[in-house]
């Protein structure tokens, strides 16, 4: 490797993103330096294994990533703005739409929601803690390792460039030679460690520490949709594992899994990624419908309509998302009854989905419905949403995708359900369980402006791009000349573009106006909100709950508001909690490192990193904490000066 | 409701001709563009029927209207109501489904009203960025463009010599992947004379933009001509040629009197990237066996092997 | 901390039942992993390309030795955690010891065997059929090596410790993943070996 490779040059703009790295990073270090936070960063956050800090990290670091992911986005819009534009060339636009992919599903929708689930999960079902909160802290910091893998590619050795879903023979190492593929391989096999570490640990957490009284079927929908997405995660993140790992000996070792010589079969790496890839999309679509459910109850002063129907019709969604995968690829040459099975099994999605669709509807009627800014986001997921699914099942005909397939018909569809989906949901959810972390709202209004500005932008975005589809303008495409008329609309999309991107800062904007000036919340419920979350003080105390709550149905803290009834009774106890350790951060680094080293082949390196990451687990295993208890006094303090109560 | 009106307007800009999905000059377009319009009807009154509830409630039951001591009711469900939005749901998927499966079943065959006649087998193979089109029965080659007779049915045999790449007429019908170590069958049809937009629809690196080339449909009696010249005009195509081809990454427009199926087959039969001495080696290139009336039999092959394992 | 003292100790607190059950599904998500390894071989394994087929390269016998090894070494891990049940401490670490050497003994059969293959002309590079197989045996023999770390450092810590609620927990939790390698072996033997010699 020659050290004019391990740059990327002779691009303005990737100049551009090295010195906006070195400026950020120094900026970063003087700040921390001057204003002596070292320290605090250290012990608050990088050792921190409280998973409401978790969940906060996981959010921020979605956010970044948004921000990461929107600026490749704009960079396409720009691109595609004019016929015969030259802002790009073709491979640096290949890395930009495969980057943009790869980061806004897996470095933002899936991190956004796990921070949320993070935040949330715990405290509605009346729980200190998680199951295993090192192991958290371990999730988040190879998650972190996997997406600054990922980022780097683009200022050191180049990015992917085969898109998200990296088809081979595209992706294998002679016609993708640059190290692009080989971060692809490496950065998303690591965050993908950590998300199954974070299916596990939820399924522990829910499954077994569930405060008294809540059975299953009083779980809030959060917390069952989050309970089917780890049950997925579990079950598809080893697919992709297994695929990465196959990809990494086929470009680093030779191996011949998907070559177009010896025997390998490139439909092999489609199919193993759809099998994956499928269920992904769900796992980032359930909690999200999850989110809604509570927003929409809240905010309508009503319970859940259809509880039942909303928890049997995740259990069916989640499970014909492992029977639809080949639906990616109907143009692959299968007959017409492998393309009539899975065209049916993915029609079939839409029934359970249409059930949800109604009972929000029903939720909301008869309700006394409240436009606050998480409750917008998530009025305008119905209708946008709706397009997004019924132009899911146009695309299911086998025989009509034959024609949407590759175009801008399909990347309409797809951002058509995940941004009302996910991307909608995680903000609605942001909004919502924001006072419950800090302590305060985010200014409505602002929040309301910044919210119009994103809805509207985001049909001015992507319904043009429907009609460019059926005018015949595939995906992927860096340039399209002056005769085939996709001109006028792929302008009008990039306008709305525009207008996305300044709804993202003016939300930024939002943050960081309520930081400074938004009124404290001392009630702790400022949405006056039905389930046990709201129970907790804001900012919530590191233990949770300092009485542990008992639970008789659903809905609990709504029915205590209603009755009187308390939630809890008895006298505090000393509350055991674990310490903090800076064990995940060094692993984590230590795997970005690995990492690293991987991606250039640097065997001598990988193998000292490889053996640090055992040391790493071995010194874990050998060590004895046996946490540290919160005295009753301590308590007592901590919930009268949250309550705003005078001792 | 704002959305509708946008689209309305969108429409309007770019003008249903415009569509090319929705403009189509042979059956297999016809079938597909009917089937998406279908569609879209039935889409459409769905999205009506929540849009109307939808705004029916969110108008009604919003707090500024309700009396302050309004408390809404609880609900547990409706057993009857939620069953409605069951069962009307499945029948309509049930009416997808059955014209999915005979439309894909429409397309993926000889379209009808032609089964008699005899197809024009082209064998298209993609490199980066080319096409590359062999005529075995005339024993001609074109690149980059492909000339068609109208009223005959066109048997596209689709490989690829890189990257997965995707054939797609839209005027003339759907599109279908070109891999490397299997060879796949698009059934096209021209009804029209006329010249027809075709390009690479799948990504396949740096050149996948450029990769358009013109698919001419002309009377059976042109077409002949065009052959007959071709045959006068054109030189052979070499191997070393045709390597040398394999190796640019954009060739332009060329036409030969030969094809290099001969001295570089398509990956079909024995040659398919499949069981190279394996011991069921001789059971499956039976199955690959490319009969004349069971075209798509070997892909299908390939994709239940898969459907099975791929777990 | 609570505890329940009908529960054997590797269940006995709150924390420690939750480490089981956590296991449980880890081991889930590994059966998937593997799954999905023995799909990639099976849709693969006749790909011979120019290299050699599985009648060509497979012996039985180190195969049965290494079967012999490692469903020896489940029982011996089963006694050693039935000893630990009944509280000796000696016995059981006298039987994880006999678990660990078979563990080792069958590690370096399978090295051998590679070797061997790769002597014979057949390595990673050579053809899809060989990339699965040396794959599928890689990642389970990767897991006996690790499983031979993780016991050897768990024998210590029992050795310091005696069994306690932690390292009672963390014995049992070793056992299944044990066992589960000889599942995983179990498949590799039927669908590997023994269909690739019929």
């Amino acid at each position: 490797m020659k050290w004019d490779e391990f740059f990327v040059t002779g691009e303005p703009m990737i100049y551009g993103a090295m010195a906006s790295i070195v400026l950020a990073s120094l900026a970063i270090v003087v700040g921390l330096t001057y204003f002596k936070k070292w320290g605090y960063l250290w012990r608050e956050w990088l050792t921190t294994v409280d998973h409401k800090k978790i969940g906060i990290m996981y959010i921020i670091a979605a956010l970044l990533m948004l921000f990461r992911g929107g600026m490749d986005g704009l960079l396409m819009r720009a691109q595609l703005a004019i016929p015969e534009n030259g802002l790009l060339d073709a491979q640096h636009y290949n890395e930009i739409f495969t980057t943009h992919g790869l980061i806004m599903i897996l470095f933002m929708a899936m991190p956004f929601v796990i921070g949320l689930m993070n935040v949330v999960i715990p405290l509605q079902i009346g729980a200190r803690d998680v199951a295993f909160p090192r192991l958290n802290a371990v999730s988040f910091w190879l998650f972190f390792a996997g997406a600054m893998l990922l980022n780097i590619s683009f200022v050191i050795g180049g990015s992917p460039d085969a898109g998200w879903t990296a088809y081979f023979p595209l992706a294998s190492i002679e016609l993708s030679p640059t190290v692009g593929n080989n971060y692809y391989s490496i950065a998303l096999q690591i965050a993908g460690i950590g998300t199954l570490l974070t299916s596990v640990n939820f399924l522990v957490t829910i499954l077994k520490m569930r405060a008294p009284g809540m059975k299953l079927m009083r779980m809030p929908m959060f917390t069952w949709s989050v309970l089917i997405t780890n049950v997925i995660i579990l079950f598809a993140f080893p697919v992709l594992t297994v695929s990465l790992a196959l990809m990494m000996f086929d470009r680093m070792f030779g191996a011949q899994f998907f070559t177009m010589a010896n025997g390998g079969m490139d439909m092999l790496w489609a199919n193993l990624f759809w099998v994956w890839g499928h269920p992904e999309v769900y796992i980032v679509i359930l909690p999200a419908f999850g989110i809604y459910s509570e927003i929409i109850s809240t905010f309508s002063r009503k319970n859940l309509y259809g509880y039942k129907s909303m928890v049997y019709s995740m259990v069916i969604i989640s499970l014909l998302s492992f029977l639809v995968w080949a639906h990616h690829f109907y143009t692959m040459g299968h007959g017409v009854t492998v393309n009539g099975f899975f065209s049916i099994s993915t029609m079939a999605i839409a029934v359970p989905t249409g059930v949800k669709i109604f009972n929000w509807l029903f939720t909301l009627r008869k309700g006394k419905i409240e436009f606050t800014t998480p409750m917008l986001y998530s009025l305008a997921f119905i209708p946008i949403f709706t397009i997004g699914g019924v132009t899911g099942v146009m695309l299911a005909m086998a025989s009509a995708d034959y024609q949407y397939h590759n175009t801008m018909f399909l990347v309409a569809h797809f951002h058509y359900v995940l941004i009302p989906g996910t991307v909608f949901a995680v903000l609605a959810g942001f909004y919502y369980w924001f006072p419950k972390l800090f302590g305060f709202r985010l200014n409505d209004k602002q929040g309301k402006r910044a919210f119009w500005l994103i809805a509207v932008s985001f049909n001015v975005t992507f319904l043009p791009l429907f009609f460019l589809g059926l005018k015949g303008m595939t995906r992927r495409t860096f340039t399209y000349s002056a005769e085939t008329g996709f001109g006028p609309l792929n302008m009008l999309a990039s306008i709305g573009a525009v207008g996305l991107a300044l709804g993202f800062v003016y939300l930024v904007y939002n943050i960081y106006w309520s930081f400074r000036y938004a009124p404290r919340d001392t009630t702790g419920d400022p949405w006056d909100a039905r389930t046990l979350e709201w129970s907790t003080p804001s900012p919530v105390p590191e233990y949770n709950f300092a009485l542990i709550p008992k639970v008789d149905g659903l809905d609990p803290f709504w029915n205590s508001k209603k009755t009187g009834q308390p939630l809890t009774e008895g006298e505090y106890e000393e509350i055991h909690m674990p310490n903090n350790s800076g064990q995940p951060f060094i692993l984590g680094m230590i795997f970005m490192a690995f990492g690293f080293c991987m991606v250039f082949s640097w065997w001598v390196p990988s193998i000292v990193f490889g053996i640090g990451i055992v040391i790493m687990l071995a010194v874990r295993s050998f060590e004895r904490d046996h946490g540290r208890h919160i005295s009753v006094k301590e308590i007592k303090e901590t919930e009268q000066r949250l309550r705003g109560e005078q001792s | 409701m704002l959305l509708v009106v946008f689209s309305a307007l969108l429409v309007l800009l770019t003008g249903c001709n415009s569509l090319a999905v929705l403009n189509p000059k042979g059956p297999a377009a016809k079938t597909q563009s009917e089937v998406i319009i279908f569609s879209m009807i039935v889409m459409a009154i769905i999205l009506l029927v929540v849009y109307v509830l939808y705004i029916f409630i969110i108008t009604k039951y919003r707090a500024s209207k309700a009396a302050p001591d309004y408390e809404p009711p609880h609900e547990e469900g409706n057993w009857l109501l939620e069953m409605v939005w069951i069962v009307i749901p499945i029948i309509i998927v049930t009416v997808l489904s059955v014209v999915t499966v005979r439309s894909t079943s429409a397309v993926e065959n000889v379209a009808a009203g032609y089964e008699n006649e005899k197809p024009l087998v082209i064998y298209a193979a993609s490199s980066d960025w080319k096409w590359h089109f062999s005529y075995p029965e005339e024993g001609i080659e074109t690149v980059n463009y492909v000339n068609i007779p109208t009223h005959r049915p066109i048997e596209f045999r689709l490989y690829s010599y890189g990257a997965i790449s995707s054939l797609w007429i839209p005027q003339l019908g759907g599109q279908k992947y070109a891999m490397s170590d299997m060879v796949n069958t698009l059934h096209l049809l021209a009804e029209q004379p006329g010249s027809y937009v075709g390009k690479n629809a799948n990504f396949s690196g740096k050149g996948f933009s450029q990769m358009e080339f013109e698919a001419l449909a002309m009377s059976p009696t042109e077409y002949a001509e065009w052959v007959k010249e071709v045959k006068d005009t054109a030189s052979d195509l070499t191997e070393e040629e045709f390597n040398s081809l394999l190796e640019m990454n954009f060739a332009g427009r060329k036409t030969y009197k030969s094809t290099h199926l001969e001295f570089n087959p398509p990956p079909e039969g024995e040659n398919a990237g499949h069981d190279h001495g394996g011991s069921s080696d001789s059971d499956s290139s039976t199955e690959m066996d490319h009969s004349e009336m069971d075209m798509d039999h070997s892909n299908m092959d390939h994709s239940e092997e898969n459907a099975t394992n791929g777990n | 901390m609570k505890l329940d003292n009908t529960l054997p100790m590797e269940y006995r607190s709150e924390e420690n039942s939750n480490r089981i059950l956590g296991f449980w599904l880890f081991l889930g998500a590994e059966i998937v992993l593997f799954s999905t390894l023995f799909a990639v071989y099976l849709t693969l394994w006749t790909r011979t390309g120019s290299g050699p087929d599985a009648k060509e390269i497979f012996e039985i016998g180190p195969v049965l030795i290494e079967t012999f090894l490692l469903l020896t070494s489940s029982f011996t891990c089963g006694l050693a955690v039935h000893s630990m049940r009944l509280g000796l401490k000696k016995p059981s670490m006298v039987f994880f010891g006999i678990t660990l050497l078979l563990g080792l003994g069958f590690l370096g059969v399978e090295i051998m065997e590679f070797v061997t293959y790769v002597n014979e002309g057949a390595t990673l590079q050579t053809s899809a059929f060989l990339s699965s197989l040396f794959v599928l045996l890689g990642t389970h023999g990767l897991h006996v090596l690790m499983g031979l770390l993780w016991g050897g450092g768990l024998m210590l810590q029992i050795r310091r410790e005696g069994y306690t609620l932690e390292t009672s927990n963390k014995s049992f939790i070793f056992s299944l993943y044990w066992h589960f390698l000889d599942v995983v072996w179990i498949f590799i033997f039927s669908f590997v070996y023994l269909k690739g010699l019929m």
